[in-house]
């Protein structure tokens, strides 16, 4: 066990590999070539058509022990996975290993055969009852939980091999060309399987939607595919696009708004050139909305809006208050609908968006981003992995990824769910390291990081309710006591990676 | 010159509810009513006050003004409700059906006796009554004169035309003329006037329409059932910049006059006088109490020395 910098013991080793313990969130450099794959000659003309999912995988060459891949632009909607578990159970192959771009509560299907040994490992976030058996132990799987940045730069590295790729093609022909955009499936940006589909050894395009050639505009194009195979559905559009993208009328979620706001106008920061990333919660969109009247009031012609991509970006863009939306993943219908027409709408790789080891990420030209917390402590760490039991049940997505890009990250967060403080002495589990946590904000008040002096002065200035962390903390905990600290067993069943491939934390078995 | 507190947004919390109850503190409103009346149900009457008095008890450093409303003085729940609140010292009890004098003066004995009991000066519990029945109309202008706890008269539409068996719309021509009783009888016993309740959350601009025209006919602050309505309602109580500016200018003139040895003067080609001067100090202190100047109007800038 070695402690890393910010306090959490680390194994040397985890399910065979050897961990390097995270120690900042910048100085860590590869000294490595990106991973390669065989070049492939493919001479036929004609279709790369195999079948279904079970000829796809016997034309992959897939075998025991090997490494797959999907990705989770269908979200909570996806079929793929959970059908390709089972062929690949079918045909008698065992010790797989996942290494989507994330795995959602849907595929909680996929237990019986983690039992059964079919699948033994995940190199990607799980959400839901998967993880969350394994927090109890009573699944046996190693997990290793990747931020999209982290996840990308993984596969692009080669720290993650992945040997087969199945990629849920939304609008595809027979050649293996493919896009997002149209058809039953649609789901917009490809930005994770646009990774996938470069860096996999064999790539399959799975669809249900088989268009004449050409499928236009090309999103992966078929000098990357090797086979194509058809399915009778990829997914429920109902849960393809089904985040809640309405702004809340909660009071309290309101009021955290309307204090982020306060910050982003105190940053200085909107003003022509302006660029931010917000995400899908109501709190989120209610700040994206104050956005949008004080671009509109000061006539500023903002730079790009990034990340997941909702209706209300779409609008922006649409008023002319952006230049571009850089899109990784589109999280509502209208968003859909944007990317397929406007050009102003960029499907951007999930290793353009946020993966640390290239030549600059588009994380590293954000003004502001607005995150969610499931819990921050005084320190600025803020947990998105884990819940009050103690349990893994989130991805950690972008968080830490745009925290350490933008100038100036802004956490949302309630100060109390439940009965439980959500400012404390010591998150659970450290998704995203504090020194890159700007501003806390809750409805109680606005905490500051230290490493943002000029930011605190401006809001003290303007009145903004700006308290020492501290000071939240106690107040908080004044109305909820301190809660009994959950236990927990040494064995570790999880790793938070960091985006530079550090161990940040570990998830470790709850006491029962 | 009449109090300056300022009482624009007055939000009703439900009595029971110990979620909301946590968040009093947190809104920016100028008041809240706690409320053991008609937002709690029979079978809680007890718990909620229990409740209420719990939260008190531990809301040490208050930011606004805490009212309660009780049931009404006829109920058999009043009198629990005052013995069990009023030892957590809020600042007023909102008394429902404020129908006659009578019924003002008899809680002010009770708050007396109240405050003998814990040792507090008398008349630190205010009244703020509610005018929402035919009858409460109509006694309005005496019922505003019975006790000097009295901080204003609420108007309570909702009840009033219930009782005047005719619906509520929202632009409220049907409540003009109870409007108008309560604020004459207001503005003559020199208290404020306080609107009633906008019931619609979700129709912000209803909302600010109703406050808007409110405001034009003298009442000083509106009831509130939901926090979302704050910031409309004080961006409509806001003085605007012009009229802090022009209240400025009143000023400056008014003195110059009196150092030339006038008590009228022009500004502008308008003739400045003592009306005008109050109104521009009236101005200045709401603006003083938004932060917006720091200039402190006494008696002595409105009406000079002898």
């Amino acid at each position: 066990m070695v402690r890393n910098s910010v306090g959490r013991l680390i194994p040397e080793t985890f399910a065979g590999k050897k961990l390097i313990p995270y120690s900042d969130p910048w100085s860590l450099q590869p000294h490595a070539e990106r991973s390669t794959r065989a070049i492939r000659r493919i001479t036929h003309n004609g279709s790369k058509l195999v079948g279904g999912l079970r000829d796809a995988i016997i034309a992959s060459g897939l075998k025991d022990g090997m490494t797959i891949s999907t990705h989770h632009s269908l979200r909570n909607g996806d079929y793929l996975l959970n059908e390709l578990v089972k062929e690949i159970d079918a045909l008698g192959i065992r010790d797989i290993k996942i290494a989507s771009s994330s795995v959602h509560i849907v595929h909680a299907e996929l237990i019986p055969y983690i039992r059964k040994g079919t699948i033994t490992g995940f190199e990607c976030g799980v959400n839901g009852l998967i993880a969350e058996q394994v927090s109890k132990g009573e699944l046996d799987c190693p997990i290793i939980v990747r931020s999209h940045g982290g996840r990308a730069r993984s596969l692009i590295t080669g720290e993650v091999p992945v040997d087969v790729a199945f990629l849920a093609a939304p609008y595809c022909d027979e050649y293996g060309n493919f896009n997002g955009f149209y058809g039953p499936s649609a789901c917009g940006s490809l930005g994770y399987a646009l990774v996938d589909a470069q860096h996999a050894h064999k790539v399959v395009a799975v669809t249900d939607n088989l268009v004449p050639f050409p499928a236009v505009p090309v999103g992966i194009p078929q000098s990357v595919v090797d086979f194509v195979c058809q399915v009778p559905r990829l997914g429920d559009p109902k849960k393809i696009v089904s985040s809640t993208t309405k702004i809340t009328t909660d009071p309290i979620g309101l009021q955290i708004a309307k204090y982020a706001a306060m910050v982003i106008e105190a940053t200085g920061y909107v003003k022509d050139g302006f660029s931010f990333q917000t995400g899908t919660g109501g709190i989120s969109l209610a700040v994206a909305e104050h956005v949008r009247n004080m671009m509109r009031r000061d006539k500023v012609k903002g730079s790009f809006g990034l990340g997941g991509i909702t209706g209300y970006f779409v609008d922006m863009l649409e008023e002319g208050l952006f230049e571009a939306l850089f899109d990784v993943q589109c999280f509502d219908l209208k968003a859909v609908q944007s990317i397929g027409r406007n050009q102003k709408h960029v499907e951007i790789t999930a290793g353009t968006y946020a993966n640390p080891f290239n030549c600059g990420a588009t994380v590293n030209r954000l003004d502001c981003v607005i995150l969610s917390a499931t819990e921050t402590d005084v320190n600025f760490n803020v947990n998105v992995n884990t819940e009050s039991m103690g349990y893994l049940l989130h991805n950690t997505g972008g968080h830490c990824d745009a925290a350490a890009g933008a100038k100036v990250s802004i956490v949302v967060c309630p100060s109390i769910r439940g009965r439980l403080p959500m400012v404390r002495d010591e998150v659970t589990t450290i998704s995203t390291p504090g020194e890159t946590v700007g501003v806390i904000v809750t409805e109680r008040g606005i905490a500051v990081n230290d490493n943002l002096p000029d930011l605190k002065a401006e809001l003290i200035k303007r009145g903004a309710p700006v308290k020492d962390i501290r000071q939240l903390r106690d107040e908080i905990q004044a109305v909820t006591g301190v809660p009994k600290p959950i236990e927990f067993e040494d064995k570790v069943v999880a790793l938070i990676e960091y985006r530079d491939g550090s161990i940040i934390d570990v998830i470790r078995q709850v006491k029962p | 010159m009449a109090d300056y507190k300022l009482r624009r947004s007055l939000l009703y919390v439900p009595g029971n509810m110990p979620s909301m109850l946590q968040n009093i503190p947190l809104f920016q409103c100028d008041a809240v009513q706690i409320d053991l009346e008609d937002a709690v149900p029979l079978s809680e009457k007890d718990a909620a006050r229990i409740l209420v008095r719990r939260f008190l008890d531990n809301y040490k450093n208050r930011n606004k003004e805490i009212l309660v409303r009780i049931n009404g003085l006829d109920t058999k729940w009043a009198l629990d409700d005052l013995k069990t609140v009023l030892p957590a010292i809020p600042d007023g009890i909102r008394l429902p059906k404020a129908d006659s004098p009578e019924i003002v003066e008899h809680l002010d004995t009770m708050l007396t006796e109240y405050e003998e009991e814990l040792g507090l000066q008398v008349g630190f519990f205010k009244i703020l009554p509610s005018i929402e029945t035919a009858e409460g109309v109509l006694n309005a202008p005496k019922t505003a004169k019975a006790s000097t706890r009295l901080i204003g008269l609420a108007f309570g539409a909702e009840d009033y035309t219930a009782t005047m068996e005719i619906n509520r719309t929202k632009t409220g021509e049907e409540l003009f003329n109870a409007r108008m009783n309560v604020l004459w009888g207001a503005k003559a016993a020199g208290i404020q006037a306080i609107d009633s309740i906008f019931a619609d959350v979700n129709d912000m601009e209803s909302l600010r329409k109703e406050t808007e025209l409110i405001k034009k006919l003298g009442f000083t602050g509106k009831c509130m059932i939901n926090p979302r309505q704050i910031d409309i309602i004080h961006d409509v109580f806001a003085p605007k910049q012009e009229e802090v500016d022009y209240a400025l200018e009143v000023i400056e003139a008014i003195k110059r006059a009196r150092e030339m040895g006038t008590g009228v003067i022009s500004l502008k080609g308008k003739m400045i006088d003592r009306p005008v001067v109050v109104r521009a100090a009236r101005v200045l202190n709401t603006a003083r109490a938004h932060g917006m100047v720091d200039v402190v109007i006494n008696e002595e800038d409105i009406n000079g020395t002898e």
